[in-house]
């Protein structure tokens, strides 16, 4: 199913300027991995080798922290919005 | 000692000294990098900071602004914004005494112009986001925070908006409102409301958020808190900081300014452990800890302990560091615990801390009950907000005496209390 996945400003210069990308997938993991295939250059800076997320890097689906889901593994429903944000926090 | 970059602490590639806080490469946190500092004569070092002003600029050469103290040289000046700092460290003998150790020092940053140690940061952060031509402050806060931004933003004449959960207590959206500036209110936790932020950070072009895009200049202010309690104490570590976390960088800050005079020898004794206190309703460093992790998983937060409630904190992973490379520890505390903390301080040494002081005090009666603090060490509390901000937290916690305007009333409700009557 067809997901929106939003980039922070941080990520766009490897992303060929875009700040949002559609791609087709079912769980998070799909989605990281179809937005890699359309701009190879992200994946080196959120991702290790073998896929982890950086211990910096927040990923939410609709709002809520994918570490409260099931990871990379947390479903999507059609219409989903992933949202790729640095951890930064205090107040 | 000047700033030269910003560093990625994590793969330490280095930017210029801009608005920029996460690195492009590893989306790592960047942190204000300095030259070496050249100082030949520690002695002339520390009369010049004690010729300095009453406030956090005396402490200017271990800031990253360009220009040094900003505005004018005046102490008082609110033209380069508010003064915050030099609040008192206070000997408890009272709370020394009630937990059976020998020194007790609380350092009482609820002295600061808006009751908080956030004036430090936002002071810091607001000066550098001058330099760099910013002409709007914004934030995302517990509380604290707002009351800093809305009210530094009035002693500059900078337009502000603040982003705080919707159920924040009552006194803190007051005591923010006030200033004039733009009260944003987010159905969510603060989590969900510095997400929002750091998305806002990247669109708005001018605005200045002091935790997010500012945050490398930002957190360097809380260093000004150790090199007081170093100055406050003769030029001397303390054995032993106990302080709070929420997101965990005023922990590590307090760390590597007590790390940078004890190097330049303008201080003398060892780094002090660290032990830091989070509420066990939002406790992901403490958890961490326990768990002997390196990361922290985010939690979602439940606890009167709002000032303290980051679920998601981003720099756990250096305050977890800290506590293990000082022989410290992080601890957490119920929320009764954290109401009987704020009780202690305030019975014992007549400072009124909010619930954030409560858990630090009821932190270290803790490590104290348990043996874990040697009885000859000196002893630091660091109380970062005001009672008077967190008034539920102590409410029916003890008995009003009403009586009528009567001399035999006074006496029939202190019946038998020795010496009420005369």
């Amino acid at each position: 199913m067809a997901v929106k996945v939003k980039l922070p400003t941080q990520l766009r210069a490897v992303a060929g300027g875009d700040s949002e990308v559609l791609v087709e997938a079912a769980t998070v993991g799909q989605a990281l991995a179809a937005l890699y295939a359309v701009h190879p250059d992200l994946k080196d800076r959120i991702a290790d080798d073998d896929g982890t997320l950086r211990r910096f890097v927040n990923v939410y689906v609709n709002g809520d922290d994918i570490r409260f889901g099931e990871g990379l593994d947390t479903p999507l429903a059609a219409g989903a919005e992933l949202q790729i944000l640095p951890a930064v926090a205090g107040g | 000692m000047a700033a030269t970059a910003l560093k990625c602490r994590e793969c330490k590639t280095e930017y210029a000294l801009e608005a920029r806080y996460v690195c492009e490469k590893c989306f790592g946190p960047l942190e204000v990098d300095y030259s070496a500092p050249d100082v030949h004569d520690v002695g002339e070092l520390r009369r010049k900071i004690q010729g300095g002003p009453q406030n956090i600029w005396r402490y200017a050469d271990f800031l990253p602004l360009e220009n040094g103290q900003p505005g004018s040289a005046s102490r008082n000046s609110t033209a380069g914004g508010l003064p915050a700092g030099c609040t008192p460290l206070i000997r408890a003998d009272r709370l020394a005494e009630r937990l059976g150790l020998r020194e007790v020092w609380v350092k009482n940053d609820a002295a600061n112009p808006t009751h908080s140690f956030k004036d430090r940061v936002v002071s810091v952060a607001s000066a550098r986001a001058r330099e760099l031509g910013f002409t709007t402050l914004a934030c995302a806060s517990t509380g604290n925070l707002a009351n800093a931004v809305a009210a530094q933003a009035a002693a500059l004449g900078l337009p502000s908006y603040v982003f705080i959960p919707a159920n924040l207590e009552e006194q803190k959206i007051l005591a923010t409102g006030v200033y004039g500036t733009n009260v944003v209110a987010v159905n969510g936790n603060y989590d969900d409301v510095n997400r929002l932020c750091v998305e806002l950070s990247g669109e708005r072009e001018g605005w200045a958020f002091v935790n997010v895009n500012m945050r490398p200049y930002y957190a360097e202010g809380s260093k000004t808190i150790a090199y007081e309690i170093a100055e406050q104490l003769g030029w001397q570590t303390p054995d032993r900081v106990v302080g709070p976390i929420a997101s965990g960088s005023q922990f590590t800050k307090l760390d590597k300014a007590f790390a940078e005079w004890l190097e330049l020898g303008l201080i003398s004794g060892s780094h002090p452990t660290f032990n830091g206190a989070q509420a066990v309703g939002c406790n992901p460093v403490a958890h961490a800890w326990e768990q002997g992790r390196d990361f922290c998983q985010p939690v979602k937060p439940d606890t009167i302990a709002k000032s303290l409630a980051i679920g998601n904190p981003a720099d756990g992973p250096y305050a977890l560091d800290v506590a293990k490379r000082t022989g410290g520890s992080i601890e957490q505390v119920t929320d009764d615990e954290i109401r009987h903390g704020i009780r202690l301080l305030a019975e014992t040494t007549g400072v009124f801390t909010e619930t954030a002081g409560g858990v630090t005090t009821a932190v270290l009666k803790k490590l104290a009950d348990q043996g874990a603090i040697d009885k000859e060490e000196r002893v630091v509390l660091v109380i970062t907000g005001d009672g008077l901000k967190t008034l539920d937290a102590v409410r029916d916690s003890f008995e009003v005496h009403t009586i009528e305007p009567t001399f035999d009333a006074f006496e029939r409700e202190f019946a038998g209390v020795s010496g009420a009557a005369r």
